[in-house]
């Protein structure tokens, strides 16, 4: 691909055709293109409206408990010995990760628009629980769709959103995980179009969805900048998130794009490795085409056949990214690096043992490539790590892999 | 400059009668039994033919066209292999008018450029690619224009008076319009409803309008018709070659022949469409 000149800012995108350099746009078909123009309205409305913010603000400290906490990982930084690790905990959220972030914004505009039901495609059950819980606490039905290998894994997940309220549809087709969600919740919404809102959960989808969801994630960063700035005086020297469709991770980067001395470092799921088609790493093995209403580097054929991929971690087990990370990819700002399966449940039980903290299998990604590289690292640098949500849904799929019972 | 299309609904309107569009996937079940179901649908009636580029995710399909579209894949058929088909057909048959109809990633991954010099060599007259709104004009309608082969666009029940000039603007050959907000294989919608917007088209356009989408029997076709300049039946074809697979996709009948069977019926349909209207 061909390196986009460099900007002054990584933070002024996309434009106005909601492009991200090649990335992004609104390939979707004509029955939901109006419906589309018309949230972008709103949300260019509602994003400047005191009243929104305010109400949004409010949720977010009193129901979310935001801010979440800049947790200097004490004993994690001790066992491996070089530079110091934080973590950015999100697990500590309502509902257990940063989803919540983006469905509190997303329940608001649905709420100004004037929708009368919720639609939600979930992979780990993360997004699905999210939804289901502002579906319940303003009091809209929700029908989540989730794949039947997803809905097998995360089987406490599927539980917690029928407890809520909503209807979880297992979707067969393909492998049975996020993507086949997607198009099933595609599906939903373009037969029920006037009075359904759907509730994407990630950086990705057509205009406006990847800028408002990296929006209403980029409290994140704000957050962990100005914590750092008060607990350590300075800025990390790295920030690393796990990439799925890729919300938590922008959510984090964005506040940090234009501080061009903090590196910044995406993880994909590596799944078995690169070499074959066991893996979910679209920016490290895949390229750019068109699935979902947007374009960004996907994993697919000769033939422009999208593949299913594969990852421990449900969350992310997709085959395309945001297209903002595609964009912050060719442009060099981030680096996305693959951490393998047996790498996350390494990642997941050292966690857990030294520092008394599941993390889910999606952040223990995060935290396989900081074991990586804080070892090189000097003992007076900083290393922020995103703490995306917790780890209690994965205890089944860790316990299968590790070969024990529960 | 005037296309296939183009002469094919000037002649059907000096007729009196509905165009009859006919959708198969290409290379569903496999690419010689697809080869032989579209070239009989000619003489079955099928006045344009929609032929299928086979996609793994078909966000607006119901589970008739994406279990063909698996079905075809399976058997091997790539966007390559669906032009090599529509160049076979056109070596017996320089009349029908073949529209490839589809999602964007196969065609991009292709190459735009590519893609249209060999769909123009193939043979082929239109495009309907149906995750590529107006606003994405400048990645394939624009070069397929300037390329002489008609890009054919969908309006649908949520295209308001206000937005209609700007899906109209590119469109040439005929406007597809869907009888209703769903995915493919849905029940047809309210045809008073459907003949209303024919009409609400028809005063922003000069072009034929085809009325697709839920479209099932030759009754219905018979309906659609007397308002409609065209019918396109797509789901119910897809399933006439269904049923006579077996479990493990054995064929337990012709499916050229119960396709046949199946259009020589809606044929019928359309070409009594008008005559019923003016009792």
């Amino acid at each position: 691909m061909n390196k986009p000149a460099m900007p002054n800012s990584f933070r002024t995108g996309p434009d106005e055709q909601g492009m991200f350099g090649i990335f992004g746009g609104r390939f979707v078909a004509e029955t939901l293109m109006p419906l589309i123009l018309d949230l972008e309205e709103q949300w260019n409305k509602a994003k400047n409206d005191p009243e929104f913010k305010a109400e949004l603000q409010n949720l977010s400290t009193h129901y979310a408990g935001r801010p979440s906490k800049l947790y200097f990982a004490e004993g994690l930084t001790k066992h491996l010995g070089g530079a110091k690790v934080y973590f950015k905990r999100e697990d500590l959220n309502h509902t257990g990760s940063h989803k919540i972030n983006n469905c509190l914004g997303q329940i608001l505009l649905a709420k100004r628009m004037g929708k009368k039901r919720i639609i939600a495609e979930t992979g780990a059950g993360q997004h699905g629980v999210a939804s289901a819980t502002v579906a319940a606490r303003f009091g809209y039905p929700c029908v989540v769709y989730m794949g039947a290998t997803d809905v097998a894994r995360q089987s406490p997940n599927v539980f917690r959103m029928r407890l809520l309220g909503a209807e979880v549809r297992p979707v067969t087709a393909g492998h049975g995980t996020l993507k086949d969600a997607m198009n099933e919740a595609l599906r939903d919404w373009v037969t029920n179009v006037e009075d359904t809102y759907y509730l994407i959960g990630t950086a990705a989808g057509p205009h406006p969805y990847p800028e408002l969801v990296r929006d209403f994630q980029s409290v994140i960063g704000s957050e962990a900048r100005a914590q750092i700035l008060e607990q350590e005086g300075r800025l990390p020297d790295v920030i690393i998130a796990a990439v799925g469709g890729g919300s938590n991770a922008i959510g984090l980067f964005h506040p940090f794009l234009d501080d061009k001395d903090v590196r910044i470092i995406g993880i994909e799921a590596g799944g078995r490795g690169l070499d074959g088609v066991e893996h979910c790493a679209s920016m490290n093995a895949g390229k750019p085409g068109v699935l979902h209403g947007n374009r960004t580097y996907l994993l697919q054929n000769s033939d422009g056949q999208i593949l299913d991929g594969h990852s421990i971690s449900a969350g992310l087990d997709y085959p395309g990214v945001g297209p903002e990370h595609s964009w912050l990819r060719d442009s060099g700002r981030v680096q996305y690096e693959p951490i393998l399966d047996d790498e996350a449940l390494e990642a997941f039980q050292l966690t857990t043992r030294v520092e008394g903290i599941i993390p889910a299998l999606e952040s223990a990604h995060a935290i396989a490539h900081t074991m990586k590289i804080v070892p090189t690292m000097d003992k007076d640098q900083i290393v922020i790590v995103n703490l995306s949500g917790r780890g209690d849904k994965d205890v089944h799929t860790v316990a299968n892999m590790l070969g024990m019972e529960i | 400059m005037t296309t296939r299309i183009d002469r094919r609904m000037a002649k059907l309107k000096a007729e009196g009668r509905p165009a009859l569009v006919t959708y198969i996937m290409g290379g569903d079940p496999d690419y010689d039994t697809s080869l032989s179901i579209m070239k009989g649908l000619p003489a079955s009636g099928s006045d344009i033919i929609e032929l299928g580029m086979p996609f793994s995710d078909p966000m607006a399909d119901g589970p008739a066209i994406q279990a063909a579209g698996l079905r075809a894949l399976k058997g091997g058929q790539t966007l390559a292999r669906t032009l090599k088909m529509a160049s076979e057909f056109r070596a017996g048959d320089d009349e029908t008018p073949i529209v490839l109809m589809g999602y964007y990633n196969p065609i991009y991954i292709y190459g735009v450029d590519r893609f249209l010099a060999d769909a123009k060599a193939s043979g082929i007259d239109g495009l309907i690619v149906v995750d590529l709104p107006p606003e994405m004009d400048e990645e394939l309608c624009i070069p397929a224009l300037k390329a002489g082969v008609n890009f054919i666009r969908l309006a649908t029940p949520t295209t308001d008076d206000k937005r209609l000039p700007k899906v109209l603007e590119n469109t040439s050959g005929f406007v597809y319009y869907v009888s209703m907000t769903g995915i493919t294989g849905s029940a047809l919608a309210d045809t008073a409803k459907v003949s209303a917007a024919v009409t609400r088209i028809k005063g922003h356009t000069a072009l034929p309008v085809c009325v697709g989408f839920g479209v099932k029997t030759a009754e219905q076709a018979r309906v659609i018709g007397a308002s409609a300049d065209g019918v396109v039946v797509g789901t119910a074809i897809v399933n006439a070659i269904a049923n006579v697979l077996g479990p493990k996709g054995e064929k337990t009948a012709d499916p050229a022949e119960a396709v046949a069977t199946l259009v020589s019926g809606l044929a019928q349909g359309v070409r009594t469409a008008r005559l019923a209207a003016a009792e």
